[in-house]
């Protein structure tokens, strides 16, 4: 049998989005029923400028934009990889507020505009690695996490950061049937959340966040799986202790805290030898700490990574 | 009735062959038109499970729409469904031997051994292996029908243990695998209640010993 694979659609052959939306502006112009809707839908300006590259991007090269969002894990909006791209779209993005609290000098509540304006926004190149072993290599926008942790001036009790994700039975229906708890939550090691590579993410391909992806803020640590990138944040807490992250609740002996990429330690029903990059036929090897070894290892010394998995 | 004279005319079965292989031309279809997704060999390995699963669903409903509906004609198809069912079985291995795996066979040999829902799929798809060879009119002449009947009731173990396979492959959405489970446990316990039933009317000489339960 022949296999096709996906077709690989250039970043610059992909109509941008302002370009679709201004058919929206033309419908919207005529009088049609719901033509307010979309007049207000046209009306969002999706791109992101002022965009700074980093030596953290990587050369490889990049995953399509519809591969990276319509091959999405997002139990919240079904449990299909395809079913988050069609049913996310009930996700209110705006408003939307993120709140910081905890162990902090300035807890705030903050809007989502302040958060897009915290830091200048980079372009980081990443690769993506799933525990399912498939990897993607993704051209995430947003700022190092530090900058917002330096901002809320945690104090000495912090020694770990807990997120959360939205959850909203109404926008989120499908999350009855996730099989997992919920609201979503994650955390990181205050070190870990330290660390330059460590990004909260706002956009991906010069435009903000799809729905499906994690819209509109999300946590995008890419030497570790990506379960830990938490998606659709709407509070961070700066806690004394290891805070409870919901993979691990679901099931401790397949998931760890930690979950680093680590092709030495298997998932108990696969191998993390290696990896299917999305795209490509042949699988490759996975690298420790997804190929970011040399930046993280530093983070982990002392620590047996086949216990602390 | 005119339903059974559908069943049993001789035309009935060169289309119904027709359809069970359309799932298959489905997936080519998907494959030259770009239609199978982000992860082609994931949609093709779980496509192919699901209607090796699927097919011996049907062929184990082959029995008791005869015995209920009285559509004893069905059984025309049941050696029909049964090889389609290792058909597709054939056709998930293929995918995970070749596509998945590209003929690593020691990383497989090690999945099998370690990795509990490739056993329970791995035995799930052995089990068939007899059943296919024996499929034939010689092999039931050959085996005597008491023995021949007996063997094939390996397909039970079969649907089971596909079951289990899929059961302990998802991550945490498990309706799908119980839903097939619910299945399965209708359609055997079916079989248990009807030759339990049996048991019960032949006069007391002749009835099985029946074990307590433990």
């Amino acid at each position: 049998m022949l296999i096709r694979l996906a077709p690989d659609i250039r970043a610059s052959e992909i109509t941008p989005k302002r370009l679709y939306l201004n058919r929206r502006k033309f419908l919207a112009g005529l009088p049609l029923a719901g033509a307010a809707f979309m007049a207000r839908d046209a009306a969002a300006d999706t791109r992101l400028t002022g965009l700074t590259k980093s030596s953290f991007s990587t050369s490889e090269k990049l995953t399509p934009l519809q591969d990276i969002t319509h091959y999405n894990n997002y139990y919240e909006f079904g449990t299909g990889k395809e079913q988050p791209a069609d049913l996310a779209k009930t996700l209110r993005t705006s408003p939307w507020t993120v709140t910081v609290e905890g162990a902090v000098n300035k807890p705030k509540v903050f809007d989502i505009g302040e958060i897009m304006k915290m830091a200048p926004l980079e372009e980081r190149i990443y690769r993506h690695r799933c525990v399912e072993a498939w990897s993607i290599v993704v051209p995430w926008i947003g700022f190092p996490l530090n900058a917002l942790i330096k901002q809320a001036e945690p104090t000495a009790k912090a020694k770990f950061v807990a997120f959360q994700t939205l959850y909203d039975t109404k926008q989120m229906p499908a999350g009855r049937n996730a099989g997992i708890p919920l609201p979503y939550v994650e955390g990181l090691r205050m070190d870990e959340a330290m660390h330059p590579l460590a990004i909260l993410c706002v956009g991906l391909y010069g435009e903000v966040l799809p729905n499906q992806n994690g819209a509109p803020l999300r946590l995008v640590v890419p030497w570790k799986y990506g379960f830990k990138s938490i998606k659709s944040i709407v509070k961070i807490r700066f806690v004394e202790k290891q805070p409870p992250t919901t993979w691990n609740i679901s099931n401790a002996r397949e998931y760890g805290f930690y979950s680093n990429v680590n092709p030495e330690v298997d998932h108990p029903r696969w191998s993390q030898a290696s990896e299917r990059r999305l795209g490509e036929f042949f699988k490759r090897k996975t690298l420790p700490f997804n190929g970011y070894a040399d930046q993280v290892t530093q983070l982990y010394t002392g620590m047996d990574l086949r216990k602390y998995y | 009735m005119p339903l059974k004279r559908v069943i049993s005319s001789r035309w009935t079965k060169v289309p119904v062959f027709a359809l069970c292989l359309a799932p298959l031309f489905l997936l080519a279809w998907r494959g030259f038109s770009g239609g199978l997704g982000a992860n082609p060999i994931e949609f093709i390995t779980h496509a192919t499970g699901d209607w090796t699963l699927r097919f011996l669903l049907i062929t184990l409903t082959v029995t008791p729409l005869r015995k209920l509906l009285g559509w004893l004609e069905l059984v025309r198809f049941r050696r029909m469904f049964g090889l389609f069912a290792f058909f597709y079985g054939c056709l998930h291995m293929l995918t995970y031997v070749w596509l998945d795996k590209f003929f690593a066979w020691g990383e497989m040999l090690k999945d099998v051994a370690k990795r509990p829902f490739i056993t329970a799929g791995f035995t799930a798809f052995m089990l068939l292996v007899p059943l296919a060879i024996t499929s034939t009119a010689g092999w039931i002449r050959r085996l005597g029908g008491k023995r021949w009947q007996m063997l094939h009731r390996l397909i039970y173990v079969s649907a089971v243990a596909g079951v289990v396979h899929y059961y302990w492959l998802v991550k945490s959405d498990i309706r799908m695998p119980v839903f097939y489970g619910a299945l399965v446990a209708v359609l055997l316990t079916y079989r248990a209640a009807s030759a339990l039933i049996r048991n019960r009317a032949l006069p007391v000489g002749q009835r099985q010993p029946v074990r307590p339960l433990p």
